[in-house]
């Protein structure tokens, strides 16, 4: 009956999401994100000298390039900011200084001119330098603002050509900042050295990293990270963890982000009222290279230091998270008592090897979900029921000799009526 | 005579009794709909894309991705998920692996199945399996068993040589379950099943909800989360009362004889 209910509601909410669909085919519906918090991406193209290498599909890395661009312009979703820089385009002299600032906004993050955003591709003729690491920071710089998605999309041929400045650590700076800032990474016809940079990248944000050797394959990646830009995604609040419960910011529930260093503790507090139940998940991410062996521990502990429970995980090898969780419910009090402060407490033992940098810290997310308490359990088995045939064995056995003896008991007293 | 009719009564009762116990053993049907299947993967927890238990998820990716899925589990089930991974005409060796993570994050151990398998260089699909632990409806807090929610798979290169990094590779996830009925039924029930942000969203009403947008998991089974209440037991102890009482009348008819004291003189 239910199902059927819904059923029927679901046919209800479909034709009319249809006829709304019908009547503003290009309008943005409710539960599109719009103004502030439309989601953002900027595509950050190579357009230094080798570019002009003539091996995708029999023509030059730059000409794959700009198809995929134009399918791309043409598959963008309405409610997507999308913008171009580029790196490398202007300056093609041998002054490695000034080589290495070249980067610039070819059409700026904002609602999509396709026919404006393709003339300004088209314009794009190999050049200089591969200034990665500027390029990201202008980037970052260009999405700022606004409470949606952020996400950066790093097309190159050629591992960063700039040091010191390592790329993957500016990346990592930059999703520091706590701006919700994924990148993405795409190698075309990549080698082993820029595999790794680009995949550091990637890791540094919780990107992906993708090599590329024909045209349709690149078309095909950057279509799917722009949508993946626009499907709606929670964005996290930022936090700062205390090193002691007693100074840890009060949590209610919701989806946070914050630093943890090596090593380091944070704390947290969320209120619990009696009969409800404290929910909480963490997960740290590894975005560095990290010691193969690894652990998180998550602890809920009194006001008194007393711990109520814990979550832990360890691990070992690759991973982009590790995470755990726990559950605590409140039990239920007859006098109005007020709410307890449960303090959490991460840490972790993540380990880096000598030389990787240790700051900032690696990100941390955390789940807070505060719900009302379980139902009691008095019983192993549901409502004390019982289940299986030694259980009807049992029952009919009894029953029997119940039976039996009330006839006995009978019989014996009718004989005695009889006697008297 | 009316003994034996007591007997035979019983007798149809057993058979009725053993009805449950042979429905719990076939697995459940879970016909596959693939209608609306994600056939794009998240890369985190934040985002993974959500699909029914039955459904084949599909997605491409690049070696070295991090692929998330959820799907959602209720009470008395016991999960399988099942996770094939096409690689391209040549790569070298590799290993995968299928992690499969409840609602609060915390990994859930495999029974059995093949979670992590390294395809030798050029094989062209590797497939993983992982067997969950039967979903309950309530544990201790301090227990981390199996609760009905969100599960979260995670699939991934766990050991990838660089000259394979980035490599296109598609990847298809489902999971099953076999229902385990009434074996599975605790006492006890969780007032929300384990789903990351549902204070969030359960504490908004509907018009908030649609603004929003974007919740953490908006995982819910088909035909909604059980209410926890019913199970086999009810039919089993149900069945055990009836049985227990017809045996009683029955013993009691074996002292009665034919319900006349046997000294009484039949004309008396």
């Amino acid at each position: 009956m239910i199902t059927r209910t819904r059923l029927a509601a679901g046919a209800c909410a479909l034709l009319a999401a249809l006829a709304a669909g019908m009547a503003f085919p290009a309008g943005a519906s409710a539960g599109e994100p719009t103004g502030e918090d439309a989601p953002k991406v900027d595509l950050v193209l190579d357009v230094s000298g080798s570019m002009r290498t003539r091996d995708i599909d029999g023509g030059t890395r730059m000409a794959a390039a700009k198809q995929a661009f134009n399918e791309v312009l043409d598959a963008t979703p309405e409610e997507v900011r999308l913008g171009i820089r580029t790196l490398g385009a202007d300056y093609p002299g041998d002054d490695r200084k000034t080589g290495c600032k070249d980067t610039a906004q070819l059409y700026p993050v904002g609602p999509l001119d396709r026919t404006e955003a393709k003339t300004a591709v088209a314009t794009l003729s190999p050049t200089g330098w591969t200034p990665i690491g500027p390029a990201l920071l202008k980037a970052a710089g260009d999405l700022d603002g606004g409470d949606g998605s952020k996400r950066i999309v790093l097309i190159s041929d050629g591992e960063d050509t700039c040091a010191p400045l390592d790329p993957c650590e500016v990346a990592r700076e930059i999703a520091a900042k706590g701006i919700g800032l994924t990148i993405d990474t795409l190698g075309l016809v990549p080698n082993t050295k820029m595999r790794q940079q680009l995949s550091c990248i990637a890791e540094a944000t919780g990107g992906t990293y993708t090599s590329v050797e024909h045209t349709e394959e690149l078309t095909d990646k950057v279509n799917q990270l722009v949508d993946r830009a626009a499907d709606p995604v929670v964005t996290p609040v930022a936090t700062e963890g205390a090193d002691a419960c007693a100074k840890a910011p009060a949590l209610k529930s919701g989806l946070y982000t914050d630093r943890e260093e090596f090593g380091q503790q944070r704390w947290y507090r969320v209120d619990v009222e009696p009969g409800q139940e404290l929910r909480a998940s963490v997960s740290v991410g590894a975005d560095r290279a990290v010691n193969p062996s690894y652990g998180v521990l998550l602890r809920a502990v009194t006001v008194h230091g007393r711990e109520i429970v814990r979550g832990e995980a360890a691990g070992n090898g690759r991973t982009d998270v590790l995470s755990t969780g726990l559950r605590y419910p409140k039990a239920e009090s007859d006098d109005d008592a007020a709410a307890e402060a449960v303090c959490l407490q991460v840490t972790n033992s993540f380990s880096v090897a000598s030389g990787v940098k240790t700051t900032p810290g690696l990100p941390l997310e955390l789940t807070v979900d505060v719900v009302d308490g379980p139902g009691d359990s008095d019983d192993v088995a549901a409502f004390g029921l019982g289940r299986g045939w030694w259980l009807l064995g049992l029952l009919v056995l009894v029953g029997f000799l119940a039976g039996l003896l009330w006839g006995w008991l009978s019989r014996w007293r009718f004989a005695i009526w009889r006697t008297n | 005579m009316r003994f034996t009719r007591a007997l035979s009564a019983a007798v149809v009762l057993l058979g009725l009794a053993a009805a449950p116990a042979a429905a719990d053993s076939s697995p459940s049907a879970s016909p596959s709909r693939d209608g609306d299947a994600p056939t794009t993967a998240g890369t985190s927890f934040r985002t993974a894309a959500e699909f029914e238990q039955g459904q084949v998820a599909t997605a491409s990716g690049a070696a070295g991705d991090y692929l998330y899925w959820s799907f959602p589990a209720d009470a008395g089930q016991r999960p399988t998920v099942k996770a094939t991974v096409k690689l391209p005409e040549t790569h070298a060796a590799q290993t995968w692996r299928v992690d499969v993570y409840d609602g609060l994050r915390r990994r859930q151990a495999c029974q059995w199945g093949a979670q992590a398998r390294t395809a030798g260089a050029g094989v062209s699909s590797v497939e993983l399996a992982c067997v969950l632990r039967t979903v309950r409806a309530w544990t201790e807090p301090w227990a981390n068993d199996p609760l009905p929610g969100t599960y979260y798979v995670r699939l991934t290169a766990v050991d990838v040589p660089t000259s394979d990094l980035g490599v296109p590779v598609s990847a298809e996830v489902r999971a099953e379950s076999k229902d385990i009925g009434g074996a599975a039924a605790v006492d006890g029930s969780l007032a929300e099943p384990l789903v990351p942000g549902i204070a969030v969203t359960s504490g908004a009403d509907e018009g908030d909800e649609r603004d929003r947008g974007a919740v953490l998991s908006a995982i819910e089974p088909e035909d909604g989360w059980s209410s926890g209440w019913w199970s086999d037991r009810w039919v089993w102890s149900g069945i055990g009362a009836v049985l227990a009482a017809l045996a009683g009348i029955g013993g009691y008819a074996l002292t009665r004889g034919s319900g006349r004291p046997s000294r009484v003189p039949p004309g008396a």
